[in-house]
């Protein structure tokens, strides 16, 4: 295929679902589109490829979801999350939109499947789709094949052309050769910067080269910092990322939903030294998660051990790799590379703290420890019966907060007002939305939503102005 | 540990792909093996064999994957399975190397149709009988000797393959309403449906289509319907001394003719299917069987309803030579062939359905 001559309306950065919801609105509307995929084909799709739900406001049963999530609910779950940095124009635009999303998303290809087993917390208002994210990945490039859509693979948007406020084409490399494809207008929808190791570590400092990245290393965040080199706003704390603590022993890249821990509140979590350093029972696990991405990354060398025993291993969701176990505590602490006697003095004080009452897995059931520190507030039962399980703990990646700043139309702005021909949704702008913290299901919701806008809005300027240059 | 290279049995290839999924779970919803496999934290090897015959090869879950080739995980779940299905049904079989021999090679079941249809060549050249129809060719009494022992021991053999394969899974008693809820996914398909995906993924790669699930039904019924005919002349012949040849409008013909069409149509399918997917997303080392027993399959059907079209022709004894071979091929070959995948795949749902409600 050329695609440095097909001369397409619009060229689409990125292939994940941000960027196929604009490209199936876009080409509904009559667009020749060219989406541009800097991952090869199996690995199309990016981190969307990992999800497996979106959160979705409706005021009555709606496909698989029970009940209502009304607006002023979804609205107050973000606030709470966000400590409200989040742009509320923007938010309430992508909390209406789920509710048409979701019928949407079916016409397109779209499958849904009752909340997966485990996830009972999230059946009301989250959406889940039937094989994951990749299937919808599939779907949607589906329909957008047969909507003539042109995907090229392996074409990483390296530049963005712009003439004052227009954009003008972009700069790709396909195949090791730079090639500079014109085009009408853009829709930017290639994702964070996370998967920069140098960037992150630039942004959060050296710690961050011993960070997992939970999703694609396809998201370096090169068109992000080629539109901030050229002026656009940018939003979201640049030196901020969502991290939570996962396996220590996942890939570097890519390892996604099946490197999660779910042992920690039912652990003593224990750094290199062989010491507590947080109240493991704090909380329930969904809402602490990434507390504890940002307490491992501070310990050295970004690392910490979970510990259970016997009567915790059947407490938390399976893992992929099995823990490493032993008959003693010394032992488990030997296998992990870890000063035993050290480990030893940490459980049998912790244990030692440990009071009478009853365990309850299921809720904070005040379960606490008494004179030692730091405490751990729930579910703290002494860890006494062999077989002892560790599990390695290392911060993983979810996504970066520095963004793209976009109207209610997802138009890009530079400092000064809004390019005339460049939108972008998903990942890259979702700073504006999501400032801090994270609500499971909103990336796609914010992706699906902004991503339709992107599109339909791209469609609909540049299809004026071709009728207009008819005209004229 | 997860990047094994790929020497390990179908066992431990199956265990270590089946503990990613586990902590996985987006494919939840495509099919039975998923909820089976979620309703445990580890493995023993009787469970994965219950995964195993579980599985229908739909292959919902392999597109879905997002740990698929390249990426270090390598899943491929339907192949994993598909493997452990074959070597198992080759394990449990009885005797087991017959079934080494049938699953695996095409050449041997194609073999397998040569040296029956020459049987029956034989047959009906050295024992002609004096009866009407058929019989004039082949005596009834020849048939029954023949075929008697050939229905009787394929049975007994499978029998004692799916005792094993009960007794290692766990098999409880069962009660009716095990056999309603096993019968009615074995009847529509149920687990080759996607769930609400109203499809599999066979020969479209990624995009679902029904082809295989309505193929495999009209060979399914097909087949059942042929069986059918023959017990009911079996039963017009002895209880109600009506022999062969039998109208139109009577039983045997009524059930047959449709049988026939259905399972020659639904074979042919299935082969052409075949043909069309990744044959990487399968046993790899079954294929040769699975596609000889398919066409075995087609060509029973079809030289049953060549032998009906061409009643008072020349053709009569060639044909009937020629499809009572087949006939005879697909019983001898029944417990070691392909076709045991029904019986075991049978036993799988009883169990899960066992499972979900002890
Ligand atoms: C493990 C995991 C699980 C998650 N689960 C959920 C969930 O269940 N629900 C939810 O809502 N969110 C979830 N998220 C967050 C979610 O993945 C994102 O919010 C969402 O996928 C963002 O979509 P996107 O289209 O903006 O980006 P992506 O899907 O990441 O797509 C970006 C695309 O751009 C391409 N690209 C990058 N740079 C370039 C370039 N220079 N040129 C061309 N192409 C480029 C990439 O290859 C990719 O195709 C999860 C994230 C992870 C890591
Ligand atoms: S096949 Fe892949 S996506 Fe499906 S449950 Fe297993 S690991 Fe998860
Ligand atoms: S191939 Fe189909 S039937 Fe087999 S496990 Fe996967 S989804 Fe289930």
């Amino acid at each position: 295929m050329d695609i440095a001559s097909k001369n397409p309306d619009l060229i689409v950065a990125g292939a994940g679902n941000a960027a196929l919801c604009a490209a199936i609105e876009a080409a509904e509307a009559g667009m020749d589109v060219l989406m541009l995929e800097a991952a090869p084909k199996p690995y199309r799709g990016g981190n969307s490829r990992h999800t497996r739900n979106f959160r979705c406001m409706h005021d009555a049963p709606i496909s698989t979801l029970s009940g209502a999530y009304g607006e002023k609910e979804y609205l107050a779950d973000l606030l709470r999350v966000t400590n409200g940095e989040t742009d509320e124009e923007l938010a309430r635009i992508a909390i209406r939109g789920s509710e048409k999303a979701l019928p949407w998303m079916e016409a397109h290809g779209v499958v849904f499947q009752n909340s997966l087993s485990g996830t009972l917390s999230l059946e009301r208002t989250n959406a889940f789709f039937l094989g994951g994210g990749k299937a919808l990945v599939n779907a949607y490039h589906n329909t957008a094949e047969d909507l003539g859509v042109t995907v090229a693979y392996g074409a990483e948007v390296r530049r963005v052309h712009l003439d004052g406020d227009r954009f003008t084409g972009v700069t790709a490399r396909v195949g090791g050769a730079e090639l500079d494809i014109p085009a009408r207008g853009a829709v930017l929808a290639s994702g964070g910067f996370q998967a920069d190791i140098d960037w992150l570590a630039s942004a959060w400092g050296e710690a961050a080269r011993n960070f997992l990245i939970r999703g694609t290393p396809y998201n370096r965040g090169v068109v992000l910092r080629d539109m901030l080199d050229k002026g656009a706003r940018s939003v979201g704390d640049p030196t901020q990322c969502h991290a939570v603590a996962i396996d220590g022993r996942a890939p570097k890249f890519d390892g996604g939903i099946v490197t999660r821990l779910d042992c920690v509140p039912f652990s003593i979590v224990v750094n290199r030294h062989g010491e507590r350093f947080h109240d493991e029972g704090e909380d329930v696990w969904p809402k602490h998660y990434a507390i504890w991405g940002r307490l491992v990354a501070a310990q050295p060398d970004q690392v910490a051990y979970a510990i259970i025993d016997a009567k915790a291993a059947d407490d938390f969701m399976p893992t992929v790799h099995p823990p490493e176990t032993a008959d003693t505590i010394g032992g488990l602490a030997r296998k992990m590379g870890l000063p035993p006697e050290a480990v030893e003095k940490t459980v049998a004080e912790y244990n030692a703290a440990c009071r009478p009452g009853t365990f309850d897995g299921g809720d904070l059931d005040g379960l606490s420890t008494a004179g030692v520190d730091p405490p751990k507030t729930n579910w703290a039962r002494p860890i006494t019966d062999p077989p002892f399980a560790g599990y390695a703990l290392r911060p993983g990646v979810t996504f970066t907060y520095l963004g793209l700043k976009v109207g209610p139309d997802a138009r890009v702005r530079s400092n000064s007002r809004p390019y005339a021909n460049i939108w972008a949704a998903g990942e890259i702008m979702a700073g504006s939305i999501l400032g801090q913290g994270y609500l499971a299901g909103f990336g796609m919701t914010i992706g699906t939503v902004f991503g339709r806008i992107a599109g339909r809005e791209a469609a609909r300027v540049l299809s004026s102005r071709r009728n207009g240059g008819t005209h004229a | 540990m997860l990047d094994e290279p790929p020497t390990a049995t179908p066992l431990e290839e199956a265990r270590r792909q089946v503990r990613i999924c586990n902590a996985c779970r987006y494919c939840e919803g495509y099919c039975a093996v998923f909820p089976s496999m979620f309703s445990r934290r580890s493995f023993a090897d009787a469970d994965l064999s219950q995964l195993a015959q579980l599985c229908h090869n739909c292959r919902g879950c392999h597109y879905a994957c997002q740990y698929t080739e390249p990426h270090e995980f390598a899943l491929n779940l339907p192949a994993a399975l598909a493997d452990l299905r074959a070597e198992d049904q080759i394990r449990l079989a009885w005797p087991s190397g017959l079934a080494g021999v049938f699953q695996r090679s095409g050449v041997a079941m194609a073999a397998a149709m040569a040296a029956g249809t020459a049987i029956l060549f034989l047959a009906v050249a050295a024992l002609p009988g004096d009866g009407p129809g058929f019989y004039s060719h082949l005596s009834h009494a020849a048939m029954v000797a023949i075929f008697t022992p050939a229905f009787l021991f394929p049975l007994a053999a499978l029998w004692v393959a799916l005792r094993r394969y009960w007794r290692e899974v766990g098999g409880g008693r069962t009660t009716l309403s095990h056999w309603r809820d096993a019968s009615l996914a074995a009847a529509t398909l149920r687990n080759l449906s996607g769930g609400a995906a109203k499809g599999c993924n066979f020969e479209k790669g990624d995009r679902y289509s029904q082809a295989r699930r309505h193929a495999h039904s009209a060979a399914m019924w097909g087949f059942l319907l042929c069986f059918a005919s023959t017990a009911s002349g079996t039963i017009l012949h002895y209880l109600f001394d009506w022999p062969a040849p039998y109208p139109f409008l009577s039983p045997p013909k009524l059930l047959g003719v449709p049988g026939g069409i259905l399972l020659t149509a639904g074979a042919a399918a299935l082969a052409v299917l075949k043909l069309k997917s990744d044959s990487k997303l399968g046993s790899e080392s079954a294929w040769g069987g699975e596609m000889a027993f398919t066409l075995l399959l087609c060509f029973t059907g079809l030289s049953g309803l060549a032998l009906y079209a061409a009643t008072g022709t020349v053709l009569v004894a060639p044909l009937l030579a020629a499809h009572l071979g087949l006939v005879l091929t697909l019983f001898l070959t029944l417990p070691w062939s392909k076709m045991a995948h029904g019986f075991f795949r049978f036993a799988a749902l009883l169990r899960d359905a066992q499972r979900k409600s002890p």
